[in-house]
């Protein structure tokens, strides 16, 4: 699990081009949207597409994102519970 | 009709010419058949949170306009308008790369929305909040040109009052690639200021962004007046009967220019044109070049458009541009000639105000 956290800090931060943040400034528990890394809804779609991607797990309804994407921690454990790849 | 003035430039290119308070006096060269852009630290003039997504060209139009704005001071203009050749090609590589590489799927917005050719106009707009006329020109060497002909104009009609105009162009690794692979960019060169001795063909490729603001009322800040502008796609007769043309039609003569500014890449192939009006036309006149110092890009004159404003205002002339030994030190009329491969011809005219 903790390789799996590890492993999502730095694609996020690849992906979503986190220039200025380090994967020690990312809290596991740190809210992703609003105060915390302050991504935004096009955040969203590009971690959708991570998730496909990276783990084969498709989101139907992106309502569902704001759930699975509200930390690290959430990310993990759903990818941990869901994944195919 | 009004006249219309530049009152304001902003240039960042392979030179440190983001510092708008020194003129080329100190030169970079290079041993390199691409020149990369001597960057301004973006950071001091765009939010993080915006600037993540924005590839170099968004950021180099975005600087370079709010350097332009700052230097006229103004905070808003009636309209945008901007010349690119390829537009956001960075982002445009990195979608389409995408589209190959993962087999039509997964396919992230980011790249998509910043890779279209008005992004960096759109950018500009959403920045100071400007809801009016926003345009890109698309057409070639000759997109700078031509947002600067709508901006003319719309000034001359009073359908605007002030304008803020630019060519902007990035690099993109993949299409560089490409001209090389077709010989539009040399195969080596030792310096880049030597392109004119090279002897070959293709040019030094480059890329920048180049801002002004130009309005229908005279300004402290102003630079120079346009006078004229004309385009041509292919053409139909010698550049040399085409300049005569374009120079009467000014109302002007031949030896009323005090200064020709010329496009020459060193490309053996295309120079001729160049040649044609820098040995004969204008053998008698000063003459400078300058993608020596900036490459070759589809809008490299807006670069010579920002040394001539440069040149009018100060009336003074770097070295490094000179092109024959011809001495004048006062320029009135500066006549800007430019093509790409032969093909989209420009002349531009500016007078000192």
């Amino acid at each position: 699990m903790e390789a799996l956290k590890q492993e999502l800090k730095e694609n996020i931060i690849e992906q979503l081009n986190l220039e200025d943040i380090s994967v020690a400034e990312i809290g596991d528990n740190d809210p992703l949207f609003g105060d915390g890394l302050g991504l935004d809804s096009i955040d969203a779609l590009e971690l959708i597409v991570m998730l496909d991607k990276d783990y084969g797990i498709k989101l139907t309804d992106p309502k569902e994102g704001k759930v699975i994407f509200e930390s690290v921690e959430v990310m993990a454990n759903y990818i941990s519970a869901n994944r195919k790849k | 009709m009004k006249k219309v003035y530049i009152n304001s430039i902003a240039s960042i290119s392979a030179q440190k010419t983001f510092d708008n308070t020194r003129f080329l006096e100190e030169i970079c060269s290079y041993a390199e058949t691409v020149l990369p852009v001597v960057s301004p630290n973006y950071k001091d003039y765009i939010l993080p949170a915006a600037a993540r997504r924005m590839a170099r060209g968004i950021k180099m139009g975005v600087v370079a306009s709010k350097l332009a704005l700052e230097e006229a001071e103004l905070e808003n203009v009636d309209a945008i308008i901007i010349g690119t050749g390829m537009g956001c090609v960075r982002d445009s590589e990195k979608f389409v790369s995408a589209i190959i590489d993962n087999d039509e799927q997964y396919l992230t917005p980011t790249s998509f929305i910043q890779s279209t050719h008005n992004t960096v106009g759109g950018q500009i707009a959403l920045g100071i909040g400007c809801k009016g006329y926003n345009f890109t020109y698309v057409h070639s060497s000759n997109s700078f040109e031509s947002s600067l002909l709508d901006a003319k104009l719309m000034l001359q009609n009073d359908e605007a009052n002030t304008i803020l105009i630019g060519g902007v162009d990035e690099l993109g690794a993949h299409t560089t690639e490409l001209h090389k692979v077709v010989n539009h960019v040399k195969k080596n060169i030792e310096n880049s200021l030597d392109i004119l001795k090279s002897n070959t063909e293709g040019a030094v490729f480059g890329e920048g962004a180049n801002f002004f603001t130009l309005g229908n009322e005279k300004k402290s800040s102003t630079y120079a007046e346009v006078i004229g502008i004309k385009m041509y796609n292919t053409l139909k007769s010698s550049i040399s009967d085409l300049a005569k043309q374009f120079i009467t039609s000014q109302k002007i003569a031949i030896a009323h220019i005090d200064l020709v500014i010329l496009g020459n890449n060193g490309d053996v192939t295309f120079d001729g044109n160049y040649n044609e009006l820098s040995s004969e036309l204008f053998a008698n006149t000063q003459q400078v070049y300058y993608k020596h110092l900036c490459g070759e890009f589809n809008t490299a004159s807006s670069f010579g458009f920002w040394l001539a404003s440069k040149i009018l205002k100060n009336q003074h002339l770097p070295k490094v541009t000179k092109l024959n030994n011809i001495n004048d030190s006062s320029f009135k009329y500066v006549l800007l000639y430019n093509q790409y491969r032969g093909k989209n011809h420009s002349f531009t005219l500016l007078r000192k105000c």
